[in-house]
């Protein structure tokens, strides 16, 4: 899996000033994802895990500041670059499926026409070529008589096959780096079971790097090569998929991880894992750990700054608590 | 290109996409549309053929047959239909050309309104913030200005003729055009085929005009109707008071103040461009009401 890299985040925060002071959504966050490799992003609501995403893409509100010590694509620094090679790498090197297929496309347009539109845009091909194109696409991504589909609107498609048109669409141009928004939470279960596969199949086929946005651990442990555990807009923990499934380090991966029930180990009708108390607000200036108020191992030095831990296997997590205490409980 | 690949879901059938007949038929099935539209359409066909239907020219006096009635009165005679004015032109010939120059108001005072009206809208609905401050303002402070007085203070300093009304009621009328443009500019602007677009690299402009317009047209087209009467109505007031059209262009608001020394005697002078006027008001209306359910209740999601 030692691909090239193809994303490197250091250090990412975005700020948005609110009336009661600056919300701090996106804080000091580094990741970096490689050919090849898919990448999830995991959390609850509201953990940053969505603004994350959009500040990758360049599609913050407009409020918004994004602040990154390092934010390189491909080896281009994309905080440097201007906006028209923003736009010309977006859609066309970088591409992002979002969470509502339902209205993710125009409905003014058929199918065939929105395709085609921006691979004409970015490569100049001929509507024969970029036709043909959508055609083969359509079908890699399941959708019956393609050829056909292509002069159908958005309303005349099922959700499943919105965003299956959704996911051809963003590999029209054959991006090297995929972005998915919480690209099944919009479908019901069966599709989104569908949809994910068919990510999963296309990312190991064509080797794209892919950051997955989720807060469905079901779905991480299946498609997940690494995974970044995101808690009021930090990455508390974040390593190999295999590791943090098998030891997670971190009070909140343990705590999510024993919020899903596990068929066969779960008793039925017993109850499941939870998180007491609710997330931080994070307008203002934060200090030490934000998961101290919810944390059953919270100590007095969980105010102050937090020490990056790593383990051998490559797994990071923020933490006072040293392995081998943790390995008590 | 061989790897596993869930299999493609299969539908019954493929829904037909709808064939333009289709879409005719759909629009034919509103009543109000088909009236009001046929009607219209009527008085353009008429407006664009006067000079082939119109059986005389609408600027020739006969001082001899002055305020000959209608053909439905007893005095009246086929010769003129609807009778001649208190110059004795034939009234069915004025009301004809007169339908070109309501018709044209129309039209123009829409396109140019609208042009500027949607531009402001769709700038402050899509940028907001201060674009849209600065618009709100120009919009509050047009919206305290009443048309009819701003428009008789600028003809009476400019003197009035046909281009002066459309130009005047064209940089007066913007003000509906921007409220609502804005407002479904900032509804669009939200949804997340906008973003999709920013984020497949489309320059602003391109997401404005080709993302956010074509879904705002409907309302577009809706407001434009409504707009276009008011105007026509407008530009018949402003001619009744003198300040408008000047004679001897067969404007309906203006045959109807001609003839208003008149109306004790000569009753229809005054009642045939009111009836007129009213029914293209009444058929613009119509067609854009039935627009309006047509495009507004089932919009495609």
């Amino acid at each position: 899996m030692a691909g090239e890299t193809v994303l490197e985040v250091q250090g990412l925060h975005v700020d948005i000033p609110v009336a009661s002071g600056v919300l701090h959504p996106v804080r000091d966050v580094s990741f970096q994802v490689r050919r090849g490799e898919t990448l999830c992003l995991v959390g609850e609501s509201g953990c940053g895990k969505s603004m994350t995403s959009l500040a990758l893409m360049d599609l913050l509100p407009r409020a918004a500041v994004r602040r990154a010590t390092t934010l390189r694509f491909l080896g281009e620094d994309l905080a440097q670059a201007s906006r028209s090679r923003i736009n010309a790498l977006r859609g066309d090197r970088m591409a992002m499926i979002f969470q509502e297929p339902m209205t993710a496309l125009n409905p003014a347009y058929t199918i065939g026409e929105q395709l085609i539109e921006h691979y004409r845009h970015h490569r100049g091909a001929s509507p024969a070529d970029a036709r043909s194109r959508a055609v083969a696409l359509l079908e890699k991504v399941g959708i019956a008589s393609a050829a056909k589909r292509l002069g159908q609107y958005p309303h005349q498609l099922s959700g499943g096959l919105r965003q299956r048109v959704m996911i051809a669409m963003a590999l029209m141009c054959g991006p090297e780096l995929l972005i998915a928004d919480e690209p099944s939470t919009a479908l019901d279960v069966t599709i989104q079971a569908q949809i994910l596969r068919l990510l999963a199949d296309l990312q190991q086929e064509l080797g794209i790097a892919m950051v997955l946005i989720t807060h469905d651990l079901g779905v991480v442990a299946r498609i997940a090569d690494r995974v970044a555990v995101m808690y009021a807009g930090e990455v508390v923990e974040e390593g190999p998929a295999t590791e943090i499934f098998a030891t997670p380090q971190h009070p909140y991966t343990v705590g999510l991880l024993s919020c899903i029930p596990v068929p066969g180990h779960t008793p039925p009708g017993g109850k499941l894992g939870t998180i007491p108390g609710v997330v931080p607000s994070l307008v203002g200036d934060l200090q030490g750990c934000s998961f101290r108020d919810r944390c059953a191992h919270a100590q007095p030095g969980c105010s102050r700054t937090i020490p990056l831990r790593e383990s051998q296997a490559g797994q990071q997590w923020r933490c006072v608590l040293s392995p081998e205490a943790e390995a008590a409980w | 290109m061989s790897a596993q690949l869930p299999a493609a879901v299969v539908l019954p059938e493929l829904e037909a996409v709808p064939a333009a007949p289709a879409a005719w038929r759909q629009l034919l099935r509103n009543k109000a549309l088909a009236v009001g539209g046929g009607m219209l359409l009527l008085l353009i066909v008429l407006a664009i053929l006067a000079p082939v239907v119109a059986p005389y020219d609408p600027y020739v006096q006969d001082l001899a047959n002055r305020t000959v009635p209608p053909v439905w009165y007893e005095q009246g005679a086929w010769l003129h239909p609807l009778g001649t004015d208190q110059l004795g032109r034939d009234y069915l010939s004025r009301l004809i050309y007169g339908a070109r120059i309501s018709l044209l108001i129309g039209l123009s005072v829409a396109l140019i309104s609208g042009l500027i009206g949607t531009t402001m809208g769709m700038l402050a609905g899509y940028f907001g913030g201060r674009t849209d401050m600065a618009v709100s303002f120009l919009v509050t402070t047009r919206l305290s200005m009443p048309v009819i007085l701003v428009a008789l203070a600028t003809v009476a300093l400019v003197g009035g003729s046909l281009w002066v009304v459309i130009l005047v009621l064209g940089l007066l009328k913007w003000d509906r055009f921007a409220v609502v443009m804005r407002s479904a500019t900032q509804q669009v602007r939200a949804l997340e085929y906008v973003a999709a677009a920013q984020a497949a690299g489309a320059s602003t402009a391109r997401i404005v005009l080709t993302e956010v317009l074509p879904n705002v047209l409907p309302h577009l087209i809706v407001i434009a109707t409504l707009e276009a009467a008011s105007a026509i109505l407008l530009e018949a007031s402003l001619s009744f008071l003198g300040l408008g059209v000047q004679p001897p262009l067969p404007s309906w608001g203006l045959m109807i103040s001609e003839a208003k020394a008149y109306m004790f005697f000569s009753f229809w002078l005054i009642a045939i461009p009111g009836t007129a006027l009213a029914l293209l008001i009444f058929a613009i209306n119509l067609a854009g009401d039935g627009l309006h359910q047509v495009f507004m209740p089932h919009e495609r999601s």
